[in-house]
């Protein structure tokens, strides 16, 4: 298409399945294929992602996309659903006009009319005309705008039902008969929890803002009037044509149309999408490619890709993606919503007796309130007319009595408590990813916190359901074993590390990573002859030809002379295959679309690629159609071992498929990664009827996955047996230690795997998963009634064991079971009719839906990450997809062991007692003015100054808990990770439950008993005043509650003594200054009581006495029913005497 | 909340390249490895009876100093408000109420030991509210500290205004003020009642104002209490500073004066009261105390006993967790006590 300004009467192209477009850009200029690496120098490009993302650096040849992730890959031919355009010039692509939830997901669907969207390339006004509404470019992640800032986030955060609660209550005392406090002390708590947050979130919000703009005013080359002219990003327009030269990032989400390469290839990273540093390959729209590249050919020389502006702005992919993880809550944080409304039901009863109680009072002194000196129900001032002053009748005033109580004793529900748990969150995180033993030397990678409420929940984990590969894995693959022809080549201990460099066009090609080989293969493939030697040769040529590998040359630091050849593709395992083949000397040379140029024993050979069948999940195998050099055609296959066996030629010699079958058997059990390779020549017949099938197939409208397929399949038959590979994925660090730590810290690891039953257990074996103690269950039931009848026979032996086993209730067992199972028993599950066994249930179900805080680590699998209570990526090779959906993320499995026993305990500790304290500290305050009440006449008057009440759970007592909460540990690193055992704490909640909550608050009254009544008693008929009484009190419950605190403390450091005895004296000061405030009723009483000794006696009598029965307590806990985290601590504090000794 | 913190805190892994390899890793140091040094303490044997013992031994003593000291105080409490009312008034009210009838009405106290001077002067008001909420918001600080503000009666209804002019001072607090008198005949020859210094400093010199003079004040149709001098500014009318430091609780003595006149034993001392306040119309008790004071203030058994008795229970848990600990002992930090090591499992 000739793209200047012949105004198209444009067609319309209706999509099957036309996706939106994850187009590629930038590549690496493939015309002469393998293309050079411009310099080791790199070029940092950061995308638009990453806002959203953090900095992932992308390498030089990384075209940054906004678009494209791996699932859409496979459909990378969709564009040939574009109809052809025949001699009419305009095109219009339909694409979905809005991207359903399940298009992010990657799922293909058929657009309806109303979701398609048109777009008339080289033509943005047309293409924007109404009634298409198509946003512009510019891309904006802020929340907030300066006008909508204040009512936006407010809203936001009043969506906390807490805040709303306490904003009623803020309000109702701003009604005159209710007013508790003076209208500034009732909002001030509230404004000040939301101020903070107001302004960190207006922080983050700053610094999403001045990301946009630099993003925002980035420049791209756009086809304005016949030439391409930079124009910045926000100004581009869906239907724009944008250029795109190698390394650059694309400003939206094109359809590729032409690119630098004569075929229409280029060549994408997506590392701001999904994290994967590999390229992938996308095909320019094959009957737009022509004339772009003769209208544009003097940008031949340079890597370029054009494409058509398709999703702009807000409806790319990465913003799209960028909506995040769904929040989740802690399991504590449920619990702790339990406890508020046991909470909230004593606040409702203080409140009614209050209110009753003062209902009493006021009928027995009705026909004297008119008079009373403290009442003075009536109004004499005007003579003529005796009215009554405030009152509104017994009951309404007892209603208003009820009111007032709620908005005095409304500490009760904590304020405080949900920012200091946000606090305490932050402080945590920073101190996890600040931990060196979580940081990943090899691969430079912190530890990352990215879901800020769920931190306490490590400390509780059950079960760990980990990925294997890419997790427990390094997922770097080696091709280690190789059986051709019915021959086991696996002894290559003795071969050499070997890169095979080749030379071409006078440069020297070496393979970057080198794999051992086996000698004797090496000379079969060389100088061997017969049927195994045919066979050696085209196993390797498969390895080498069906893949989607593209070479990459670059310069060679070591050695100027030579260049280096990287693989890239998709998949590890491929790499691993054309790394090897290299190796025994068939070295991929080029790769583009139509052809491979590979290497063999320095012989230069071109295969032409006529056809390719990906792999899909159905089918396990993928092929491609070569044209060789001799002009025959063949067909090469790798796949999955199941499912080639079953279609392999069964005339072959059955005793190789026997051995190798054998062969395969045997490398599972070592741990392998097993494919088998087979091949078939076809006839120029076959091959022509394949091709037309073909190309109907992939010109299809509907169903053109399901037809390809079918295609796929119909050729895939009748192969020659090559052989198989095994290729090891190794385990990374540390893993085998990090699961049996786990396991003795009573959390149960299942691993997930893709892997053949023996793989899966001998790698089970190998990271000890699997140890020889353990009893197996092995359920592979192929139907329900097998399924049904493999469980049966599971509980059996469980129970057999267990009355076997005398010493312990506990035995080793592990489960294996397979997918089809899994699936039988969830459906029995939900039907309970087929399962008489109710036994079997539990079993079950206590394994798979009581996930109840599990943890997920994974590299890949979003979903089960997002699904999972704690979701944990590994920031490895696989890319960041998982990461972005984590939440939290590390360079390693074996971290997790510090996470989960040494993070997750301290989070939990800390987080559940920090909440326990909180409330507790309320109540007691509570506590206090509520005994008052009863001696006020039940009319809500405190002693305490109002401000005192308002300051008190926001500074007054604040700061220590919040510090102790991020700094004290109750035990210490060493001790955790010797004895993984105390992990069990967190499992068993023994840092918070009813019982301590129970018992936090009876103390709780306790102490307020002996705060109020101690004095109260002591200055029964005496001249004491209500402010210097308030001030004894105020002083009194601050004090008690900071040295209940302070008993709890184990670690003393610095931080924590500023902290506590900080507070008291702060407290102090800031009754001195309340009371230094003349026109306060209290004026100067804190400075009279404190020159009285009774003053200082009370307290003294005050704090011992609401200390004594903690302290027994604590005192008879600790020594006479100690639990595990007693004894470790007494075990490091005689450890740490005998280190000092030493 | 947590999508925001992603922007914040992800750091991104990707292939590190050489310029920022080295700034990535965290930097040591004690605080971000959680290290610093600490002091761990623990609830050892040795401690908790150490603890009790100290609390025993420091509150024995201190609990019969002050029992001494309250037991010294010697005090004299009438109550007079029943005594004082006519046997034939059987409407107490009305007696009260009623001005033309003569309120002048004579006690006669007993000393019961040695009294030494200064001997206090109190007045205990039983079952007065001086902590109800409508009381104690019914006045008005700035109004008594600022002569200006003389018009700011709005929290003082209802009794704020007079005929549409602001009463100084204002309020249910200063209608409400006591307006009993006590003289005293001790041996014949009067005594003194020193009514100087009865209130606190700071309220005469910083809340009350030397020129703010009693205005409109108990003018209304309900007389609440004793009549202020117009003549003598707030700052000095002592007894209404008294009375407007609102008492804690509801039975409270408010300071009358102060006899500097030793005492003796068995000496009888007339007071000649005038009863006019009315705590009929509630229930309320009135009584006069004279008592001398200690240290520790008046006479209040109380604090003593409360500190006897908890250091006798501190003596008394101290031996009973030595006897515990005798009986049950532990070794500290032995991990046979760990829960895996009791019940030895085969995993």
């Amino acid at each position: 298409m000739r793209p200047e300004r012949q105004s198209p009467p444009p067609r319309e192209a209706t999509t099957g399945e036309l996706e939106a477009m994850d187009v590629p850009v930038k590549l690496p200029d493939p015309v002469p294929s393998p293309i050079s690496r411009q310099s080791p120098s790199v070029g940092l490009s950061m995308s638009r992602s990453l806002r959203s993302v953090g900095d992932a650096p992308s390498i030089t040849f990384a075209a940054d996309i906004r678009s494209g992730t791996r699932a859409e890959s496979n459909a990378s031919s969709s564009f040939e659903s574009f109809r052809r355009a025949g001699s009419r010039p305009g095109a219009v692509a339909r694409l979905p006009s809005r991207r359903s939830a399940s298009e992010r997901a990657g799922s293909q669907r058929d657009l309806r009319d109303e979701d398609a969207r048109f777009v008339y390339i080289n033509d943005a006004a047309r293409t924007n005309a109404p009634p298409a509404k198509f946003p512009d470019n510019a891309v904006r992640t802020t929340k907030y705008s300066i006008l909508t800032f204040i009512p936006r986030n407010l809203y936001e955060q009043f969506h906390r039902v807490a805040y709303v609660y306490f904003l009623i209550l803020a309000a109702l005392n701003q009604v005159p008969q209710l007013g508790v406090f003076s209208p500034v002390a009732s909002v001030l708590p509230l404004a000040f929890v939301l101020g903070v947050t107001a302004v960190k979130d207006a922080y983050e919000d700053w610094r999403r803002h001045r990301s946009d703009e630099n993003e925002n005013n980035r420049t791209a080359s756009v086809f304005v009037n016949g030439v391409f002219q930079p124009k910045r990003w926000k100004e581009i327009q869906v239907g724009e044509l944008v250029r795109v030269v190698a390394n650059e990032t694309l400003p939206c989400d094109m359809v590729l149309v032409a690119t630098s390469d004569p075929t229409g290839v280029a060549y994408v990273q997506t590392i701001n999408l999904d994290g994967e540093s590999n390229l992938k390959t996308r095909y320019a729209k094959k009957e737009t490619m022509s004339t772009p590249t003769e209208a544009l050919a003097g940008l031949k020389n340079t890597a370029w890709a054009i494409g058509v502006a398709v999703y702009t702005g807000r409806d790319t992919k990465v913003m799209l993606n960028s909506s995040g993880a769904p929040s989740k809550r802690s399991r504590l944080e449920t619990h702790m919503n339990r406890e508020t409304i046991v909470l909230a039901v004593v606040l409702v009863l203080l409140c009614s007796l209050v209110s009753l109680l003062a209902g009493i009072w006021l009928h027995n002194h009705d026909d004297e309130l008119g008079v009373i000196p403290f009442f003075r129900k009536k109004d004499f001032s005007d003579p003529n007319k005796v009215e009554n002053y405030n009152w509104y009748g017994t009951g309404a005033q007892v209603v208003f009595t009820f009111m007032m109580a709620v908005i005095q004793f409304q500490v009760m529900i904590p304020i405080a408590l949900f920012i200091s748990m946000e606090l305490v969150r932050v402080g945590q995180a920073y101190f996890m990813v600040q931990d060196k033993h979580l940081f990943d030397d090899k691969r430079q990678a912190k530890f990352q916190c990215r879901a800020l409420n769920i931190n306490e929940d490590l400390g509780q984990i059950k079960y760990v359901f980990s990925d294997k590969t890419g997790t427990l894995t390094e997922n770097r693959m080696e091709f280690r074993c190789a059986s051709v022809h019915g021959g086991d080549f696996s002894e290559t201990d003795g071969g050499e590390e070997d890169g095979h460099a080749v030379t071409a066009d006078g440069v020297v090609l070496r393979p970057k990573t080198a794999v051992k080989t086996d000698p004797k293969l090496m000379a079969l493939l060389k100088d061997g002859t017969g049927a195994k030697a045919d066979a050696a040769r085209e196993f390797f040529l498969t390895l080498v030809t069906c893949n989607t590998i593209v070479p990459i040359i670059a310069d060679d630091e070591a050695d100027p002379a030579a260049k280096l050849v990287e693989y890239q593709g998709e998949s590890p395992d491929e790499q691993a295959l054309v790394y090897a083949a290299a190796a025994y000397g068939y070295t991929l040379v080029e790769r583009t679309s139509g052809h491979t140029i590979v290497d063999v024993f320095g012989n230069r050979q071109r295969f032409d690629v006529l056809g390719l069948h990906d792999f899909d999940s159905d089918r396990k195998r993928m092929s491609v159609i070569i044209g060789c050099p001799d002009k025959t055609v063949k067909l090469f296959v790798k796949g999955a071992d199941n499912s080639m066996l079953g279609i392999i030629d069964k005339t072959m010699n059955t005793d190789v498929v026997h051995a190798t079958e054998k062969h395969l058997h045997s490398y599972s059990s070592l741990g392998l990664r097993t494919l088998v390779i087979g091949t078939r020549e076809l006839s120029q017949a076959e091959f022509e009827e394949w091709q037309m099938a073909y190309d109907k197939a992939s010109t299809a409208l509907l169903g053109r996955g399901g037809l390809l397929r079918g295609v796929a399949a119909d050729i895939e038959r009748n192969l020659r047996f090559l052989g198989a590979s095994g290729i090891e994925d190794k385990l990374q660090d540390g893993v085998p230690e990090a699961i049996e730590k786990l396991r003795q810290s009573g959390i149960k690891v299942w691993v997930l795997t893709g892997d053949k039953q023996e793989t899966a257990i001998s790698i089970g074996y190998s990271c000890k998963l699997l140890t020889r103690e353990m009893t197996q269950i092995v359920i592979n039931s192929n139907s329900m009634e097998s399924c049904r009848k493999g469980i049966d026979d599971a509980i059996a032996v469980v129970n057999k064991l267990r009355s076997l086993s005398t010493d312990s209730p506990r035995v080793p067992l592990a489960l294996i079971i397979d997918g089809n199972s899994l699936v039988y028993i969830f459906d029995t599950d939900q039907e309970d009719k087929f399962f008489p066994t109710s036994s079997a249930i539990s079993l079950f179900t206590k394994f798979f839906i009581n996930m109840k805080t599990s943890i997920f680590p994974g590299a890949n699998d979003v979903s089960m990450i997002q699904m999972a209570d704690v979701g944990i990526g590994i920031s490895g090779q696989e890319g960041r997809q998982a990461v972005m959906a984590s939440d939290f993320a590390m360079g390693q499995f074996r971290f997790l062991v510090p996470l989960l026993l040494v993070h997750g305990h301290w989070n939990y500790q800390r987080m559940g007692y920090m909440i326990l304290y909180n409330f507790y500290r309320n109540a007691t305050f509570v506590f206090v003015l509520f005994w008052y009440v009863l001696y006020t006449g039940f009319t809500l008057t405190t002693a305490i100054t109002e401000w005192s009440s308002v300051l008190y759970s926001v500074i007054y007592t604040a700061v220590p808990t919040i510090i102790v909460a991020i700094l004290d540990k109750d035990l210490g690193r060493r001790t955790l990770l010797k004895y993984p055992q105390l992990y069990g704490a967190g499992q068993r909640e023994e840092s918070y439950n009813l019982r301590l909550f129970i018992f936090i608050m009876t103390d709780s009254i306790w102490q307020s008993l002996t705060i109020f009544f101690i004095p109260y008693l002591a200055y029964r008929k005496s001249t004491i005043d209500g402010a210097s009484l308030g001030d004894l009190w105020t002083l009194s419950v601050v004090i008690l509650v900071n040295i209940h605190l302070a008993m709890d403390v184990i670690r003393w450091n610095w931080i924590t003594h500023t902290a506590i005895w900080g507070s008291i004296i702060a407290t102090l000061i800031c009754v001195m200054i309340i009371d230094s405030i003349p026109i306060l009723p209290g004026f100067w009483a804190i400075y009279k009581v404190m020159g009285t000794r009774l003053f200082w006696a009370l307290l003294l009598a005050v704090i011992v006495v609401g200390m004594i029965p903690h302290f027994a307590a604590k005192a008879i806990r600790e020594h006479f029913i100690p639990n595990d985290i007693q004894i470790a601590r007494e075990m490091e504090n005689s450890r740490d005497s005998g280190d000092a000794l030493i | 909340m947590s999508n925001q913190a992603v922007g914040s805190s992800s750091g991104g892994s990707g292939d590190g390249d050489a310029p920022r390899r080295n700034s990535r890793k965290p930097k040591y140091s004690k605080f971000t490895q959680q290290e610093l040094p600490a002091c761990k303490p623990i609830l050892t044997p040795k401690w908790v009876i150490s603890v009790f013992l100290l609390v025993g031994i420091i509150f024995v003593p201190i609990g019969l100093v002050s029992l001494m000291a309250s037991r010294k105080v010697v005090e004299i409490v009438d109550r007079y408000d029943d005594a004082c009312v006519p046997d034939n008034m059987t409407d107490k009210l009305a007696y009260i109420q009623n001005s033309t009838i003569p309120k002048t009405c004579t006690r006669t106290l007993k000393v019961p030991k040695d009294m030494k001077s200064p001997i206090f002067v109190y007045y205990q008001l039983d079952n007065f509210y001086q902590n109800h909420r409508r009381y104690v918001k019914s006045r008005s600080d700035t109004q008594l500290r600022d002569a200006n503000k003389a018009n700011d009666t709005s929290t003082c209804d209802p009794e704020g205004m007079i005929n549409g002019t602001a009463i100084v001072p204002c309020g249910l607090i200063a209608w409400s003020i006591f307006n009993d008198t006590y003289a005293f005949v001790h041996n014949s020859k009067n005594l003194t009642v020193d009514k100087k210094d009865i209130s606190w400093k700071s309220d005469r010199e910083h809340k009350f104002g030397s020129d703010v003079f009693p205005k409109n004040f108990q003018k209304g149709a309900l007389i609440g209490g004793k009549a202020l001098d117009p003549t003598i500014p707030l700052s000095q009318q002592e007894d209404l500073i008294v009375w407007m430091r609102t008492a804690a609780l509801p039975t409270f003595r408010k300071l009358y004066g102060r006899i500097l006149v030793d005492l003796k034993q068995n000496d009888t001392v007339t007071v000649t009261l005038e009863n006019n306040y009315n705590t009929y119309s509630f229930g309320g008790k009135k009584k006069l105390v004279l008592s001398t004071s200690t240290w520790l203030g008046g006479k209040n058994d109380f604090l003593g006993l409360a500190y006897l008795t908890v250091g006798g229970l501190c003596f008394f848990l101290a031996f009973a967790f030595t006897l515990l600990y005798l009986i049950k002992p532990r070794k500290l930090g032995d991990s046979n006590y760990l829960s895996w090591n009791r019940s030895p499992a085969g995993r």
